[in-house]
């Protein structure tokens, strides 16, 4: 039987999160192969081969990124992104709960890739009872002596720490998370320098998402190449889909990266509830250029160069399903009011910006706006694009933008009755 | 020399530093570029987004790494897509950065817009009102109009104390976060904090007592807006009202370069007045701060305290009004008959010409000059002080700093800071002193003794024995500060000829960046040791036997019972002040002196660099300039002294003082152009410190400079004290209850309300005494009611007592401590 999950395999094998289960499929042979016949450097190189790109949201290529590691700097961190907060996503929590050791694995053999004698794991506040869990998993590979010192008899030395935030959509920024490790206010760092020359404390560190990191066991398992040979050119190997909004089956859904939105919605989560038409498609959460569910947009392989295509962004690959009883400015509002909510404060259009869109768009769903309104909202959205110090502030214009753009009569609909209502 | 970049900026090419940012290389090319979060002694952030440009960089080859060119020659720049922010963009060779175009205009627009939305716009009743970066930018580049509507508006909190001296405008804050990265970074009191997040984020102070810093008043002047306000400054007058005064700082031996801002104050009957004290830059000195003590008492003892009018003479055991004339006669006639049995008691408080003309007047006479001071070594910092041209600033990697028996941020807090710079530069830290303090935190080598055992540590640094010993022996400058720990005359004397031989015997003696700084008690100590005034052991002996003591700013009866019973043995006492002090209602004449603000002068501060202050507001009636006093004085007493102007005292001291030898007000009036370039003509840095037009001072020369024979003194004896029981130390406070800044109402506050001691834990139990409890604390003859607060950075068996706070000691001694039982 071809396997069906590479990273949901607890939805083939049972019982997974049990050690003695996950070894006895193989479970950290590619760790030890790492550790015991691999120089770090090859580990990286086997990475970069297989082409695996982050599933953070940015899509860079990770083992590039492992390569960056300043070797005059030391010592080296690896963290792992598990804030997981774009809403709409709920992949690395599944991979964490249900296949937890797949994952710790491939921190640990990230963390040996570059010579990283710490890992932390960054869990968002509302995860305690995950980094619970995560840290009896832990305290099992310690036991069962694949974490600690004089690793499979080497030299080499791993521990591995969970850490939980308080709760904040930008600790899942890279530097953000990185600040709030190390018990600051989590607030992005400006970048240049990126992690990998000034990261945990200063020391080059590598920021991977889980879900990134639990594609590396199978990469060292079966190598580079083979793993080439899942999804598009240059988007490889599986990805997590979280989807949800008006489907008939929300879910986690493991496919290969170059599937398209149709075959997503309608063949894996069944359709639209109730034979209504679907309308949108946020295809990376609140952060999204919402798309209109055109045959195009459907049509659209979902991988990294296609959806920057049609005029929005993969990012972490939570599609939100819109049917037509949606009213797109409701579904701005929405956006607006959490972005207005997460956006830091550190700078000043971002700050200022969500402030102003979201009394704006308010007055606007109220349905008294002017047209002056919503051409100063659109110009407000454009106004922070491309100045802010973090990406936040650009996601929070993503709706806004394209919704008007695309969405126009919405909008307008709302402005016809606010002139009513004035007589 | 640290590497040169060369760049273009909107054309123009300039060569600055690597390690530069756009921002500042740009002030070089004169382009502006807006800032503000960004300052230049901060840590860039990148959050305000003000500074926005486009940069481009010349494009490479991928294969070879050749830069590419166009069919020109000229290399090809290749633009980043987005703007990037100056103030986070490092120069680059070749880097090329817009500045005008029209992506640049209009994103300073969009940020200033969203700025305005959530400002309150109140500017007229905003205390940085005409001085504003804000405004100012707003007016250069932002838009015309907002699109924001009032009723959007969030409305904060106007009045937020952060502290007993900084109050915040919560509504104004633009939260660029300069005033926690200032009390972060420059002042290591991270007492400030961001709190919340997005468009409820708030500065709030985290310390208790809130804002706790001995630096708050800085974040008032860099804050770019005016959400910051001084309890001393908020709502008292407008930028443009005033004018100003350049001056220096008198309360500790730095010699902080100020400016007083004046106007006419109703309060006092339309006098004009110091309305505030600012900064102005002195790179070699204060850069660009002040401590809150300068801040906020450099001038209100001269202003708001009870001043002496007129001459008075004693008659029928009574102080009664008297003319000028038949004061100075009846002084000059009791001078006269003294001859040699005349005592002059001057203190450091005053400026180098006065101290010139009462020495002159006395070694006239043939008479004794004598320092009011418990810190001796003046010889030796004239000797092997600091070389001419020295810079703190230059201190770095390679070098070595010293600092023995000082808690510098307390006796000198610039000194703290500089010294900590120096170490953060590379220079290594040796840090010799009984108990912890903040320079502490820099030290590569920390030296811990027992108090009144600073021979030990001098034996094994001069054995040369120890790393310590090493890296300073090693060093290519080496800077040693001793100041006021525990010392008394006798120790530090030792201290400083140890010290000094130190320097003679490692090659360092004479070398600019290097020599012996004594961290004086008084801002002028130096200028007195200088102009030939001398300390006394026994300073009650010697006043006993006087005939005639003329004591100039310094008040013996007032500092210390013993001294006042002993001045009851001097036959004739002449007493010339701001104030009818404890000595002075004991005195036959009394002499009313005016105010360093109402006069000019020099200072030579610790460092050895003299500095000119300048009258800032009219004196009042009555009260003279010292040196015209004494030259008044000196003109019955057949004797021709400078009394017109200090500029012809300075150069008659300049003419005999073999360190000041030649040197003219000229010469100290010379400036430079100083970097970081924050001067106020540039609209980002208005309301912040003042450009330095008046004059940076000079370093003097040390005797190993003008080309005197300097031998190595002998390794000195420390004074051994045999005691028994509880030893009593006296440690220096920044913040005491001295005379000078008792009258300022708004340091009161945190100014020691009631006499107190610091004792380890271990020593309050065996004493029987908790935190806070009231004891009696007995020494020789007196006793004093004082607060204990147990500290766990004190050593056992000791009391820590600081000076001036209520109980007398100048030397270690063995004292009684006792709870006092309360009275039920
Ligand atoms: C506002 C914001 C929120 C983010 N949130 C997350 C998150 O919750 N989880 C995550 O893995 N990456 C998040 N990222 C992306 C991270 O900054 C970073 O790119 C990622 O952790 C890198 O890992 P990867 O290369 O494995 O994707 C966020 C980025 C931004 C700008
Ligand atoms: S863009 Fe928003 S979230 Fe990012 S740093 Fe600026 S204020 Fe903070
Ligand atoms: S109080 Fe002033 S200095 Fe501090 S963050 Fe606000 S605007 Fe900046
Ligand atoms: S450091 Fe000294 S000179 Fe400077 S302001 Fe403070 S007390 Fe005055
Ligand atoms: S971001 Fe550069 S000055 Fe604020």
């Amino acid at each position: 039987m071809p396997e069906k999950h590479l990273l949901l395999r607890h939805r083939d094998i049972p019982d997974i999160h049990e050690l003695e289960v996950y070894r006895k499929h193989g479970g950290f042979e590619a760790f030890r192969k790492a550790v015991t016949q691999m120089t770090p450097d090859e580990v990286t190189e086997e990475v970069k081969k297989s082409g695996l790109r982050g599933r953070g949201g940015a899509g860079f290529p990770t083992g590039l990124k492992w390569s960056f590691m300043d070797k005059k700097n030391w010592p080296h961190y690896v963290v792992a992104n598990a804030d997981e907060s774009e809403p709409g996503t709920f992949k690395d929590r599944e991979i964490m709960e249900r296949n937890p050791f797949q994952f710790l694995e491939g921190v640990a053999i990230a963390a040996y890739a570059v010579q990283a004698n710490r890992a932390y794991i960054y869990l968002r506040g509302e995860f305690w009872q995950v980094a619970a869990w995560l840290d009896r998993k832990i305290a099992e590979m310690e036991a069962a002596g694949l974490l600690g010192d004089n690793l499979f008899g080497t030299d080499y030395s791993l521990r591995i720490y969970t850490h939980l935030g308080a709760g904040a959509y930008i600790c899942g920024e890279e530097t953000a998370l990185l600040e709030s490790l190390e018990g600051k206010r989590g607030q992005p760092r400006i970048r240049p320098p990126f992690p990998p020359s000034y990261g945990l404390y200063g020391k080059p560190t590598v920021v991977n998402n889980v879900e990134t990191l639990t594609n590396v066991p199978l990469i060292i398992e079966r190598g580079g190449d083979w793993y080439r040979t899942i999804g598009t050119e240059k988007s490889t190997g599986p990805k997590v889909f979280s989807l949800s909004g008006h489907v008939n089956r929300p879910g986690n859904y493991e496919l290969p990266l170059g599937t398209t939105f149709r075959e997503l919605i309608f063949e894996h989560g069944g359709g639209i509830p109730g034979g209504r038409a679907i309308k949108a498609i946020l295809p990376a959460g609140a952060s999204s250029a919402i798309l209109p569910a055109t045959d195009e947009v459907l049509d659209t392989p979902m991988d990294y160069e296609s959806v920057p295509k049609v005029g929005s962004f993969l990012g972490s690959a939570s599609v939100i399903v819109v049917d037509e009883t949606v009213d797109i400015v409701w579904l701005v509002k929405k956006t607006l009011h959490f972005f207005h909510h997460e956006s830091c404060g550190k700078c000043t259009p971002c700050r200022e910006g969500t402030y102003w869109m979201d009394h704006l768009i308010q007055t606007i769903a109220e349905g008294r706006a002017t047209p002056q309104d919503l051409e100063i909202l659109y110009d407000v959205a454009k106004q922070i694009q491309g100045k802010t110090l973090c990406a936040l502030g650009d996601f929070a214009t993503m709706a806004v933008v394209s919704g008007m753009e695309r969405f126009r009569e919405d909008f307008e609909a709302k402005v016809r009755e606010a002139v009513m209502a004035g007589g | 020399m640290s590497q040169q970049v060369t760049l273009t900026i909107d054309g123009k090419q300039v060569t600055v530093p690597a390690g530069w940012t756009v921002v500042d290389a740009a002030r070089v090319a004169n382009v502006h570029i807006p800032v503000f979060c960004y300052h230049p002694k901060l840590e860039p952030v990148g959050m305000c987004r003000m500074c926005l440009v486009e940069v481009g960089l010349p494009e490479r080859d991928r294969a070879t790494g050749e830069i590419v060119r166009n069919e020109d020659g000229s290399p090809k720049i290749r633009f980043f897509p987005k703007l990037q922010t100056a103030c986070t963009t490092y120069v680059q060779e070749g880097m090329v950065i817009r500045t005008t175009t029209e992506q640049v205009a209009r994103a300073r627009k969009d940020i200033l817009e969203f700025l305005l939305t959530s400002h309150p716009l109140d500017c007229p009743i905003c205390d940085k009102g005409g001085e504003c970066p804000l405004q100012n930018l707003t007016m250069a580049y932002g838009p015309g109009t907002s699109r924001f509507p009032y009723e959007y508006k969030l409305h904060l909190e106007k009045r937020v104390p952060l502290g007993d001296l900084i109050i915040l405008d919560r509504e104004r804050c633009i939260i660029c976060g300069r005033c926690v990265r200032f009390q972060a970074e420059i002042a290591e009191d991270p007492v400030l904090s961001l709190d919340g997040r997005g468009r409820a984020t708030y500065i709030i102070t985290t310390s208790d007592p809130p804002f706790d810093s001995y630096w708050s008043g800085n974040t008032t002047d860099i804050c770019p807006v005016g959400a910051l306000t001084t309890t001393d400054f908020r709502f008292d007058a407008r930028p443009w009202e005033m004018h100003q005064a350049a001056s220096l700082c008198n309360l500790c031996p730095v010699g902080c370069n100020i400016m007083f801002d004046i106007r006419r104050e109703p309060e006092l009957g339309g006098r004009f007045a110091v309305q505030r004290v600012m900064p102005r830059q002195n790179e070699y000195v204060n850069e660009i701060w002040i401590c809150d003590k300068g801040r906020f008492a450099a001038y209100h003892f001269a202003q708001y305290g009870e001043r002496l009018t007129q001459p008075l003479v004693r008659e029928n055991g009574k102080l009664r009004p008297a003319s000028w004339r038949e004061a100075l006669e009846r002084v000059a006639q009791a001078f006269r008959e003294a001859g040699s049995g005349l005592v002059t008691l001057a203190s450091g408080r005053l400026s180098n010409e006065d101290l010139f003309n009462l020495a002159r007047l006395t070694d006239h006479l043939g008479g004794r000059k004598v320092l009011d001071t418990f810190l001796a070594g003046g010889e030796w910092t004239d000797k092997v002080g600091l070389g001419r041209e020295s810079d703190l600033a230059a201190l770095g990697e390679g070098d070595a700093i010293l600092v023995m028996a000082s808690d510098l941020e307390e006796e000198a807090p610039i000194f703290w800071l500089r010294v900590k710079e120096a170490a953060q530069r590379g220079a290594t830290l040796v840090v010799a002193n009984p108990r912890p303090t903040k320079i502490e935190r820099h030290a590569k080598h920390v030296l811990r003794y027992v108090y009144g055992e600073e021979g030990k540590v001098w034996e094994a640094l001069l054995a040369g024995a120890s790393e310590a010993a090493q890296a300073l022996a090693r060093a290519e400058n080496l800077v040693i500060f001793y100041g006021q720990e525990g010392l008394d005359l006798a120790t530090s004397d030792a201290v400083a000829r140890a010290a000094a031989r130190l320097l003679l015997t490692t090659g360092h003696a004479g070398k600019p960046n290097s020599g012996l700084v004594a961290v004086w008690p008084r801002n002028n100590d130096q200028g007195a040791w200088d102009m030939g005034f001398r300390p006394v052991a026994d300073l009650a002996d010697t006043l006993r036997q006087v005939k005639a003591l003329y004591v100039v700013a310094a008040d013996p009866a007032g500092d210390d019972p013993h001294l006042a019973a002993a001045l009851e043995g001097a036959d004739f006492l002449v007493v010339q002040d701001l104030f009818l002090t404890e000595t002075a209602q004991r005195a036959d004449v009394v002499l009313p002196a005016q105010a360093y603000i109402e006069r000019g002068g020099t200072y030579t501060n610790a460092l050895r660099r003299v500095q000119r202050f300048f009258p800032a507001v009219p004196p009042p009636e009555g009260p003279q300039p010292d040196f015209a006093i004494v030259a008044a004085l000196a003109r019955l007493l057949d004797l021709n002294l400078e009394g017109r102007s200090t500029a012809k005292g300075f150069e008659a001291l300049a003419a005999q003082v073999p360190a000041y030898q030649g040197l003219t007000y000229k010469d100290l009036a010379r400036v430079e152009e100083q970097f970081p370039l924050v001067s106020r003509e540039v609209l980002d840095y208005t309301g912040t410190a003042y450009p330095n037009g008046q004059g940076l001072g000079v370093v003097l020369p040390n005797a190993v400079e003008r080309g005197e024979t300097v031998a190595p003194p002998e390794a000195p004896e420390f004074p051994v004290r045999a005691f028994q029981g509880l030893l009593a130390v006296p440690i220096t406070r920044l913040y005491d209850r001295g005379t000078l800044v008792a009258w300022s109402d708004t340091l009161a506050p945190r100014l020691p309300e009631e006499a107190w001691v610091w004792v380890a834990p271990e020593t309050a139990r065996d004493l029987g005494l908790q935190d806070d409890a009231t004891a009696r604390l007995e020494i020789g003859d007196l006793a004093y009611t004082v607060r204990v607060r147990v500290n766990p950075a004190v050593p056992g068996g000791v009391v820590l007592v600081p000076r001036s706070v209520g109980v007398v000691l100048f030397t270690p001694v063995a004292v009684h401590l006792k709870a006092v039982v309360p009275a039920s």
